[in-house]
């Protein structure tokens, strides 16, 4: 196996009407990597990020993820390594309304074919692990917009993903709650999973071990933080 | 390249249940078009079992009354006329093998009758008068309302037993039993009056008397007008070869041979095409249900581009996208067909019992309302649950 969770070589994504999202961008991270994505509106980030988590597949070009070249899975090979290998979380959460966090959680467990109980199980100690353990029953109207997204990445951990994807996750927060999705980020890092996050926040980007900065869709720097 | 991960997989539990999520999310809306598919089934288990039930009291009756009777009736002369049979053809037909009883009426066609001997003669309402054998009664299976029938000593006096329709035109009830009436000239004292006589109607609107009475006082002479026999089940058909040519021997043309209990079969028959229509427009409230489950789950597909997109990036397959919304079609139709069965069966129950009918809903009838739902279900969740399917990830999460 080798050791880039994430290959992207040359690639290109190409949308309806000649706009281009990803412009031969090439990039490789490693497992366990924690690397941040900035750059401006409009610059990518999210069009790479969804192809980094096979949501979407490059116009051309050639993506690897886990080891998988993308464009050679079908449909049910790429929602496998979705449901096995890799967590997302998004900016405005995708919390299912009228549901208690803990059936949210465990509904993230859905696709990996485990039984309810289980799932539930796995949900309560993720759910633990993000320190909401008080707030099981609690439906997301009833919780502020930080252990929203905590819930979230209890979700996407419960999974145990090798790879987590965060878009923006942070930017829908105030600055302290953001800083307790922060620190979840590090401690998911540091127990082992890659991850990637996009963010607008320069001072977050800065924290964080690694900053690939696009712009106009193509990799315009990669730095590796020399602290 | 060969994939080394365990499949996504999304187990059979979870599909209703997600079904059923689906549906709870939106309660108003799965009432309202599971409503249509409701008063679709409802409206075709409604018709088919009110048309079974009334078949299945027809056919209870049919028992009770036994399909066993024969009648040899009048016919016309070449002339025209009322054809009569002699006296002796009752004890002829009785020797036909495989007759069990015989009896007869004989029409007066002069008399006439009156509730009182002031009421001008053209008000007779109609009430034919006839000489009616003793055993009359039993070999139609008629029962007695009120009074009593005709006994050996009353049937050689001035005494009437009326029919049901004809005792409700003289205006007399149960308790006027004993009061006289005016029949052919004369004061007749009624001593009973018939229950309707399903399998002889024509009895209803008549008034009976006694075979030796008729003789004693209004010049009856003894011919036959009908003649009603009960053979054995088995020789039915035997017996009725023979009945015209035993019961007039030099005319038999001149004598209608036929099966009472054949009317109230050819009833029993009669209601399908009416029912077929019926049918027919449960059929349309069927379908006009059918594609309000489809237009619900159009909207619901539209509405939940999110939610799709969010399984997706969990790791559902096209394939369980599909699968949820298909079931959550198939679930809405068959709430709506299974209220529909439960509300067609009250409705079937409760007009049966008004009608004091045996209550008869037919299991394939239940059976069949169950597939139609399935069936209507399906097709209306096929084409949301395709296009919930092909959604992109991309495109259905970037919908807010
Ligand atoms: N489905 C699409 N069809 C056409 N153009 C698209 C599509 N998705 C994205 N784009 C375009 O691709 C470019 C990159 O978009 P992308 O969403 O990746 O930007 P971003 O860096 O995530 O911006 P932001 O910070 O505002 O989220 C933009 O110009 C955008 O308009
Ligand atoms: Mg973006």
């Amino acid at each position: 196996m080798s050791d880039a969770i994430i290959s992207l070589r040359g690639v290109t994504r190409a949308f309806a009407g000649g706009v281009f999202g990803l412009r031969d961008v090439t990039l490789e991270i490693a497992r366990g990597e924690l690397v941040a994505i900035v750059g401006p509106s409009g610059s990518g980030k999210s069009t790479m990020l969804n192809i980094i988590g096979t949501l979407d597949r490059a116009s051309s070009g050639t993506v690897e993820i886990d080891g998988h070249d993308v464009a050679r899975l079908k449909d049910s090979d790429l929602s496998a390594l979705r449901a096995r290998r890799i967590g997302f979380v998004f900016q405005h959460f995708h919390l299912s309304p009228g549901v208690s966090a803990l059936d949210n959680v465990a509904d993230g467990l859905l696709y990996t074919g485990v039984g309810r109980a289980e799932r539930r199980r796995r949900a309560e100690a993720a759910l633990d692990q993000v320190g909401l353990a008080h707030r099981l029953g609690h439906r997301p109207h009833q919780m502020s917009g930080g252990e929203k997204q905590r819930t979230a990445i209890a979700r996407a951990l419960a999974r145990r993903p090798a790879l987590l994807l965060a878009d923006e996750p942070t930017g829908a927060l105030d600055s302290s709650s953001g800083e307790g999705v922060v620190q979840l980020l590090l401690e998911l890092h540091r127990s082992g999973t890659a991850v990637v996050v996009i963010t607008h926040d320069r001072d977050l980007a800065a924290r964080l071990d690694r900053q690939a900065s696009m712009r106009d869709g193509e990799l315009v720097d990669d730095r590796r933080r020399t602290a | 390249m060969n994939i080394s991960l365990e499949p996504a997989r999304l187990l059979p539990l979870d599909i209703v249940r997600l079904a059923a999520y689906g549906l709870r999310a939106r309660p108003l809306r799965v009432v309202l078009s599971a409503l249509g598919i409701a008063i679709g089934i409802a409206a075709m288990i409604a018709v088919v079992g009110i048309s079974t039930s009334s078949r299945a009291q027809l056919n209870q009756l049919l028992g009770e009354l036994g399909t066993n009777l024969l009648s040899a009736g009048p016919g016309t002369t070449m002339f025209g006329e009322a054809a009569t049979m002699e006296p002796e053809a009752i004890a002829m037909v009785g020797r036909i093998a495989g007759v069990e009883a015989v009896t007869a009426i004989g029409l007066l066609p002069e008399a006439k009758v009156y509730r009182t001997n002031r009421i001008p003669p053209s008000q007779s309402g109609g009430i034919a008068v006839y000489a009616a054998r003793l055993d009359l009664l039993d070999t139609v299976s008629a029962r007695i309302a009120a009074g009593s029938w005709l006994t050996p000593a009353t049937a050689s006096f001035p005494a009437v037993v009326l029919g049901s329709r004809a005792a409700s035109r003289l205006g007399i009830g149960s308790s006027l039993i004993g009061q006289p009436i005016w029949l052919g000239g004369r004061w007749f004292t009624v001593v009973g009056i018939l229950e309707p006589v399903s399998l002889v109607p024509l009895l209803d609107l008549s008034a009976l008397i006694g075979w030796p009475g008729g003789k004693a006082f209004l010049d009856f002479e003894g011919d036959i007008t009908t003649l009603y026999v009960r053979t054995d089940p088995a020789a039915i058909e035997s017996v009725r070869a023979l009945l015209a040519r035993t019961a007039n021997p030099e005319q038999p043309n001149e004598v209608d041979v036929s099966r009472p209990s054949d009317a109230i079969a050819a009833e029993a028959a009669a209601d399908v095409a009416f029912t077929g229509l019926l049918l027919g427009l449960g059929a349309v409230a069927l379908l006009v249900g059918g594609i309000g489950v489809a237009n619900t789950m159009v909207i619901s597909v539209l509405e939940r581009r999110a939610e799709i997109g969010l399984r997706r990036s969990q790791g559902a397959t096209r394939g369980h996208i599909r699968l949820q919304f298909f079931g959550e079609a198939l679930l809405l139709a068959l709430l709506g067909g299974g209220s529909g069965i439960v509300i067609g069966a009250i409705v079937t129950a409760g007009y049966a019992r008004l009608q004091g009918w045996p209550v008869d809903i037919p299991l394939w009838v239940a059976g069949g309302g169950m597939a139609a739902t399935l069936l209507i279900g399906g097709l209306a969740g096929l084409y949301p649950a395709m296009r919930a399917a092909r959604l992109a990830p991309t495109e259905a999460l970037s919908a807010t």
